[in-house]
């Protein structure tokens, strides 16, 4: 019977928060203090206005890390791809069995992940002869039971260092940063 | 008679779902909006002093990728750009590009928050003010 209870008001906050209830951040839509640094982080400029050679270049790093290209626009220098891989992690694992263990519960854990980027070319400015390249990650987890556990941006900066070095191999040019 | 009590538990967790998510039918959301037509239509468009409709569309990326977001898909003749900002919560967003008149663009977004349209303005505004300052113009209000 308490059980019951509990499943009750337990499922209030649940049912509110997927309705949608609660109002949008603030800063969900505005610039704030991380905007440049992430700018900083995400973007390399590279010494050519052959928007088309890098794009094509990216397509293929990004084939390379095992994702699958979703969609291209190459007249607005775009490129979205993703991949879905697995998400288990040991260390998650043995604490989810041990905590459900302790509270007679079903052990909770992720096991999936799709990561996300997209990547935008566009000309550096109107006065030199640079393109500029943005990369994007993010990623949403799914646990055991199929529920969403993480909704998040990838900002490690060795992420995008990573990516932009296999980038610039590709197209035999240096990635300067901004 | 516990089965009766779980019953009538049961019963009153789901009629309270339904109170606290809105009634009615949840097929009514396909043509659904709060706020009124017109209203939704200004807080969401502004018109820009240009017609370079590509330049736009890419200074409409560059502003997404700066407000967090991962572009889901572009299409330059249709005139749209859609991103997804995810960070704890889901923002969806469409920003559409088109000609109005001989020298101005009309440029309009729509959001939602998590499974919500969002119908409050200022999230508009705080977008066009940043897209503002990417397009080097002013955005003007649609009368």
């Amino acid at each position: 019977m308490k059980k019951i209870y509990l499943c009750y008001f337990l499922s209030l906050p649940l049912t509110l928060t997927f309705s949608g209830c609660g109002g949008i951040p603030k800063d969900a839509l505005s610039m704030n203090k991380a905007t440049l640094e992430d700018r900083r982080l995400q973007t390399r400029i590279f010494d050519t206005l052959d928007e088309e050679n890098i794009l094509s270049a990216s397509a293929g790093v990004l084939q390379d890390i095992g994702f699958n290209i979703d969609e291209s626009e190459t007249d607005l220098g775009l490129i979205v791809a993703s991949k879905d891989r697995s998400a288990t992690e040991a260390g998650q694992i043995t604490l989810a069995i041990f905590a459900a263990a302790l509270t007679d519960s079903n052990p909770r854990y992720d096991t999936k992940q799709k990561i996300r980027v997209s990547l935008v070319a566009n000309r550096a400015s109107e006065k030199t002869e640079r393109t500029s390249v943005r990369v994007t990650f993010q990623r949403i987890v799914w646990d055991n039971y199929g529920q969403i556990t993480r909704l998040e941006k990838l900002n490690d900066p060795e992420m995008y260092q990573g990516f932009f070095e296999k980038l610039s191999k590709s197209v035999f040019l240096e990635a300067h940063g901004i | 008679m516990k089965k009766i009590v779980n019953f009538i538990i049961a019963t009153c967790l789901i009629l309270t779902c339904f109170f606290v998510c809105g009634c009615g039918s949840s097929r009514n959301q396909v043509l659904a909006a709060e706020e009124s037509q017109v209203k939704l239509r200004s807080m969401q468009s502004r018109l820009f002093d240009t017609t370079d409709k590509t330049k736009t569309l890419r200074t409409a990326m560059a502003t997404l990728q700066d407000l967090g977001f991962v572009i889901d898909e572009a299409d330059d003749v249709l005139g749209t750009v859609s991103a997804t900002k995810l960070d704890r919560y889901a923002v969806r967003i469409t920003v559409s590009v088109r000609p109005h008149g001989k020298t101005q663009m009309l440029v309009r977004a729509n959001a939602q928050y998590n499974l919500k349209a969002i119908e409050d303005p200022e999230p508009y505004q705080q977008f066009f003010a940043a897209f503002a300052k990417a397009m080097f113009l002013t955005a003007h209000n649609v009368e």
